[in-house]
């Protein structure tokens, strides 16, 4: 159980940079820390205790493997969030450009 | 197994890769193109839309047969309610495509604009025809990236701070749904709608089951801007390219974001009685708190983008209402007569919704401004852009003879019905000051006096921009035979049978 409590509370750290930052990579970076504690999340779901890769042994049918379904949902959410990271630090050096600093303070045109 | 099915998704991704590839060579060869893949898809989906009717088409990628009646491939799946959503999306993406042959001439990077936005259908007719979970999540991702890419795609300050802000709050929407198919897959072990409809049937923890529906709740709840997560929507849709606006504000909210909050809430979760008022709370919420931050509005896209809050509360409300009634088991005539009133104004704000932006573009296009002060007297030289904004203001506010008066009826009929009298009662008075709200944007936009400066040479915008304006107009009345109770029948039904009826949905596909 402590495995999965400690993933949530590394989403709850997430969150909580998101939450309270002012600096644009730092807001990034935080974002970062939620999306790996869900990947992580997914890798603690498809764990057994024992189990080894899902590489089918026909010579020993009773052996335990892990779920590999996780592993590949994994993959490909690592894919999504790398494309995710890479537009938002596109767009902060973008801003960075216009505005001369990371500070999200100074960085309020929009507002209501 | 319908092999037209994946066209929807291929078309348009291909579509992305040759505008990048030969769209660098050919000129001319982006705008074109992307509207004739539009026009394809488009008359697939209305193929789709009269051939559905009571069948689920399933598509199973890469032939992957179930084994022992237990789904293994990813299926695509088309029935009733996501034929008309994804008729939506083609026919306004079409539309809004066409517009842009004039509207994006201002913008450099044609190529990557167009690329982008045939992203942007690609995942958006991902996540509505897709009938795996997991799934949905991939598409979902395919589209809200190239939508964070299209809102910046102006590069000025207001349009980076907006997408910078979509980006963030759209990703922790991301995590979350991200957490909550983790967790249905932690106690089910499949991902397939349908099986997890059938493995939640046999019995499961309570406070799990919650959790669950929260986070699926909030996550989707955040790409739709129901209410307390609507923070990034005004920013967003008012500082994207018009017709991006269009698409935001008429298509994306719903696709991603409303049908499948319907979808899964209705075929994948047992309705339970508390999730339903809890929905139908949102949705009243976003009705009302939409319709009054709208009114102070100067800026046009903004004053629309609120009104899309509110438009969709109206959605949100209804289903909801229809939700209560089937989780009590009770009147189950004014339950699909409730999430009718739903769908069809959900139809309905796809088509005024997306031509309110369209005008604002053509405004826009012309005088170089999006603030209701400065302008006045348009009338007369854009006959036909305040003709169409005409029709389409009168048919947010619902006036009679459009279609958003249709809807709003059935809806408000619908909640009296169910004694929801309050309900009933803030339905109209949102209406009437919505109608107060459009008659300002037509009265300042429109009729007021002509400022002086302003009159040298404004005419009215391209072909094209007319073109689709026009087209979407005629929607707009069009709809409105909706009302009539054989038609709606015909059109409709398959939608509401669809959702009244949780196991059919899950029963039809395991049994393919």
């Amino acid at each position: 159980m402590i495995p999965y409590i400690m993933c949530f509370i590394l989403f709850l750290v997430g969150l909580y940079g998101v939450i309270t930052r002012r600096n644009l990579v730092k807001i990034a970076v935080s974002l970062s820390i939620m999306e790996i504690s869900t990947f992580l999340f997914f890798a603690l779901i498809g764990y057994i205790d024992g189990g080894v890769a899902p590489i089918v042994d026909p010579a020993d049918p009773v052996k335990t493997y892990v779920d590999p379904l996780p592993q590949a949902l994994v993959l490909t959410a690592i894919v999504i969030g790398l494309a995710t990271t890479a537009m938002l630090m596109a767009v902060i050096i973008r801003l960075y450009r216009k505005y001369g600093t990371f500070d999200i303070r100074e960085i309020k045109n929009l507002r209501g | 197994m319908n092999p037209l099915l994946p066209f929807f998704i291929i078309t348009p991704l291909v579509g992305a890769f040759l505008i990048m590839i030969i769209g660098r060579f050919i000129k001319e060869f982006n705008k074109y193109f992307t509207s004739l893949i539009l026009l394809f898809l488009a008359c697939i989906s209305f193929y789709f839309l009269f051939n559905t009717g009571e069948n689920i088409f399933v598509y199973k990628v890469g032939g992957w047969e179930p084994i022992n009646k237990i789904p293994i491939g990813i299926y695509i799946v088309m029935d009733g309610f996501n034929a008309i959503v994804v008729c939506i999306i083609n026919l306004v993406g079409f539309l809004s495509a066409f517009y842009s042959i004039s509207y994006i001439k201002r913008y450099t990077a044609e190529n990557y604009f167009y690329a982008l936005f045939c992203l942007m259908i690609a995942g958006m007719n991902g996540v509505v025809i897709s009938g795996d979970l997991f799934n949905i999540f991939v598409f979902l991702e395919i589209s809200v990236i190239s939508a964070y890419a299209l809102v910046a795609f102006g590069v000025e300050k207001n349009e980076l701070e907006a997408s910078f802000r979509y980006q963030v709050l759209g990703g922790i929407a991301s995590f979350l749904i991200l957490f909550g198919i983790g967790f249905i897959y932690w106690k089910t072990k499949t991902l397939n709608i349908a099986d997890i409809k059938e493995a939640f049937s046999t019995g499961y923890d309570r406070t799990y089951y919650l959790f669950v529906q929260i986070l699926i709740l909030s996550g989707f709840g955040l790409k739709a801007a129901i209410i307390p997560f609507h923070a990034w929507l005004p920013d967003a849709h008012s500082s994207a390219p018009s017709p991006i606006s269009a698409m935001l504000s008429g298509v994306l909210i719903k696709a991603v974001g409303i049908y499948v909050i319907i979808r899964l809430f209705f075929n994948m979760f047992a309705i339970s009685e508390g999730m339903a008022i809890l929905i139908t709370t949102l949705g009243t919420l976003s009705m009302v708190i939409g319709v009054f931050l709208a009114i102070g509005q100067w800026d046009i896209k903004r004053l629309l983008a609120y009104h899309s809050i509110s438009q969709m509360g109206y959605v949100v409300l209804s289903v909801g209402i229809g939700m209560i009634l089937i989780s009590r088991g009770v009147r189950n005539e004014v339950a699909a007569l409730a999430i009718t009133g739903g769908i069809f104004h959900l139809i309905n704000h796809a088509a005024f919704k997306g031509l309110l932006f369209l005008n604002a573009g053509a405004i826009e296009y012309t005088i170089g401004s999006r603030n209701l002060q400065e302008m006045g007297g348009l009338a007369k030289q854009m006959p036909a852009t305040a003709a169409t904004s005409f029709i389409a203001s009168m048919s947010i506010s619902g006036i009679p003879p459009f279609n958003g008066f249709f809807s709003k009826l059935i809806i408000i009929i619908a909640a009296i019905m169910a004694k929801f009298y309050l309900l009933a009662l803030l339905a109209v008075i949102v209406s009437i000051i919505t109608l107060a709200s459009f008659l300002k944007f037509q009265r300042y936009a429109f009729f007021n006096k002509t400022d002086n400066k302003n009159e040298r040479k404004i005419k009215e915008v391209p072909f094209p921009m007319v073109f689709s304006m026009v087209i979407m107009s005629i929607f707009c009345i069009l709809l409105s035979i909706l009302v009539f109770p054989q038609i709606r029948e015909a059109m409709l039904s398959p939608a509401i049978d669809i959702l009244m009826d949780p196991s059919r949905y899950s029963s039809t596909i395991i049994g393919h």
